[in-house]
């Protein structure tokens, strides 16, 4: 029965713990935390740019203004046929692919939760923003925020599109990232392509998410 | 399997001897412990504040150990209160009878993994396999491990024993049999194989209702799950199917969101020497419309917290499976994993095996032995296990028996077989050095016959000295030395 496991594991830990004196509690146990909230890079978005870039992301540039054009430009080298995007992608972002006049048609679908993961796997790209940046990391952070919709839908089509505005969404360090980010939204953190480092212990790009990612830094 | 231990395995001096004359196993670990060495040393150096960042790390773990009983129940009611589902497995048997049982409420054979040191401990798959459940890895070593049922070596590289044209070989010949057959004309180069990988998988993730997982940290006071991969199998598991099952050694617990900027530094770095990993998946419980409906926690003891109850063992509950201590280790770049034979090989599995399975097992009674003592782990450890300390620590244990946790209860263990001539040498060492009449005149006679004494000794010391040289004795002790100098000196 679980809930005896339950006692008897709490039993078990505290009588493991007898040599805990009865009054100290957890925040009298000091943690140290005289490491660094930033390495200080003096360019934060180059930064970012280079970081996602050694892990074979592939970076663009561009300001508001050039954005559709750019993004229509990066889906028409892909030959995507077929884009999911969330439910809350501003619709801007996509002027430049749906009004192409003799446009031989990029399928826009919404995503919904009605979708099933094969829906996604005929997808060719997908496009969102995200929530943060990390430029010492080069990781972009996606929490569920209504132009990034459910998780699943940036891992199975193999190319992924990601919008970042740049400088406001772009914070230095992890300890700068963790508090701007809402625990209860689920999280998930990009630093490059799928990768594995499983054979002979060295990184190969491309296993099971997009194989492909490209980002846009968008300079407000 | 319980607590770690293969069973049938010989200990490791046998198991060592063995596997140091495979020469391709030899030149495999050479190659690959090699090159991760260098990148993590790297990566590490270009933090300022590294040390910094393991003191924190060490501390948080030190924190949440302490106080476990308290994190434990913050635990339960924040994965509650947010949709989950919390249970608690006091031994392997009992993870393996909940998880096969939730599998089997949902009416499915089938389940998607991915990659858990803890699942491997408590033997999940053989346990789901008795069941009539069909458990797919899907972390590329792990697949290459399965599919060559064979056994993983190497806590964050599973195959890191198998070199590129073995792993062709294996996908060639296997993966027909458990699912979408490798590609004609499959080659060795590592892009194609995980070319394959993908192609044998997706069918599976798609598919999939059921998913199992560990998860490398879990925040008590968010109770938020992380887990930190890289190919995206992990993201597939966590996101696609239905219900997921998380099994979680109760160690795994941090207090605060806040301690993940710690641990989200350390462990890239010292594991595969990489600033970020390609992902990491956090989540609370269940949310609408997005990923698992059904969150399942299973809270796993089987040996941790007999592990806690030792003041000086304790700190191997800090260990967030980095491998680093792997990747350094002089014994483990030439004997591999299988020779710990235990799932924690390596520098940490000789201290945590050891503690999880206790040592009335002659195979974990040896592993404390399967070191040198250099310190290179402890050096590298992102959260300051003084692994050689309690590797002595054991040792002791090992050759002279006492008071242990066994389940939760104290017990005396006798000393591990094979240690009689130790402590027998011990003992009349300590009896001569408390007589010094004693002590001088067995020096002098030692010294009287040395051109007499044997190269190698006889009995049982000659396990010792199979691969050692014997000390020659010198002419004259210190002590006779140091009267007849001292009296010449003075003036």
């Amino acid at each position: 029965m679980t809930t005896d496991s339950r006692d008897l594991i709490l039993a078990r830990v505290r009588r493991a713990l007898v040599d805990v004196p009865a009054e100290e509690g957890p925040a009298d146990v000091p943690v140290p935390r005289d490491y660094l909230t930033t390495h200080s890079p003096a360019d934060p978005v180059r930064t970012l740019a280079e970081n996602l870039a050694d892990y074979r992301a592939v970076v663009h540039h561009a300001d508001p203004a050039g954005l559709p054009a750019l993004i229509a430009d990066r889906l028409a080298e892909r030959g995507t046929r077929t884009l999911v995007v969330p439910p809350g992608l501003p619709p801007e972002w996509l002027s430049a692919v749906v009004g192409a006049p003799g446009d031989p048609g990029i399928a826009v679908r919404v995503d919904s939760a009605t979708d099933s993961p094969s829906d996604l796997d005929a997808a060719d790209s997908v496009l969102t923003g995200c929530a943060l940046a990390v430029a010492e990391t080069g990781t972009i952070v996606l929490d569920g925020g209504p132009d990034q919709g459910r998780r699943r839908i940036t891992l199975v089509p193999d190319h992924h599109v990601c919008v970042i505005r740049a400088p406001e969404q772009v914070v230095d360090s992890l300890p700068q990232a963790l508090p701007r980010l809402d625990p209860a939204r689920p999280g998930t953190w990009i630093s490059g392509p799928s990768a594995t480092s499983d054979i002979e212990l060295n990184r190969v790009e491309g296993v099971h998410g997009p194989r492909t990612l490209e980002v846009i830094l968008v300079h407000i | 399997m319980n607590g770690g231990v293969y069973v049938g395995m010989p200990a490791f001096p046998e198991a060592a001897e063995a596997a140091v004359r495979d020469e391709v196993l030899r030149g495999n670990l050479r190659h690959a412990t090699g090159t991760i060495r260098a990148r993590r040393a790297a990566a590490v150096a270009e933090l300022s504040d590294w040390a910094a960042l393991r003191a924190a790390g060490a501390a948080i773990k030190e924190r949440t150990l302490r106080h476990l009983d308290h994190y434990l129940l913050q635990v339960e009611e924040r994965v509650t209160a947010a949709g989950g589902v919390v249970h608690w497995a006091a031994d392997a048997a009992e993870a393996n009878r909940i998880v096969t049982d939730l599998v089997r409420e949902t009416g499915e054979r089938e389940v998607v993994k991915v990659k858990s040191m803890a699942t491997q401990e408590i033997g999940l798959n053989e346990a789901l396999a008795e069941a009539g459940i069909t458990a797919y890895e899907t972390d590329l070593a792990e697949l290459i491990v399965q599919l060559g049922d064979d056994r993983p070596s190497h806590i964050l590289v599973p195959a890191i024993h198998r070199n590129r044209g073995e792993i062709r070989e294996i996908f060639a010949d296997r993966m027909a049999t458990w699912g979408r057959p490798a590609p004609d004309g499959l080659t060795d180069e590592p892009a194609e194989l995980a070319e394959a990988a993908r192609l044998h998988l997706r069918e599976k993730f798609l598919r999939a209702r059921v998913a199992v997982s560990g998860a490398n940290f879990v925040v008590a006071e968010t109770g938020t799950l992380a887990v930190v991969e890289s190919e995206g199998n992990g993201r597939m598991c966590l996101t696609l199917p239905e219900t997921l099952i998380s099994v979680v050694g109760i160690e795994k617990i941090v207090p605060t969101w806040r301690d993940l900027e710690v641990f989200l530094q350390l462990l890239p770095r010292s594991s595969t020497a990489e600033r970020m990993n390609p992902y990491t998946s956090l989540w609370t419980g269940t949310t609408e419309g997005d990923g698992p409906r059904a969150f399942h926690l299973v809270l796993l003891d089987n040996g941790r917290s007999d592990t806690l109850a030792d003041t000086v063992g304790r700190q191997a509950l800090r260990c967030i499976r980095c491998s680093a201590c792997l990747n350094v280790c002089p014994v483990y770049e030439r004997t591999g994993g299988h020779a710990y034979g235990s799932v924690y090989p390596g520098p940490i599995g000789a201290i945590l095996t050891p503690q999880l399975q206790g040592m009335e097992d002659e195979l974990a009674a040896s592993l404390p032995y399967a070191s040198s003592l250099c310190g290179a782990c402890y050096e590298v450890c992102p959260v300051a296990i003084d692994i050689p300390d309690v590797l002595v620590h054991l040792r002791e244990r090992a050759a002279n028996g006492g008071a242990v946790s066994r389940r939760g209860t104290p017990v005396r263990i006798r000393p591990a077989r094979g240690h009689a001539a130790e402590r027998a040498a011990m003992r009349a060492a300590a009896w001569a050095f408390d007589r010094p009449g004693a002590l001088r005149a067995a020096q002098r006679l030692g010294a009287a016959t040395r051109r007499l004494h044997p190269r190698r000794l006889p009995g049982p010391g000659r396990a010792w000295t199979a691969s050692r040289d014997l000390p020659t004795f010198p002419e004259q002790s210190f002590r006779d030395w140091w009267t007849r100098n001292r009296d010449d000196r003075q003036p």
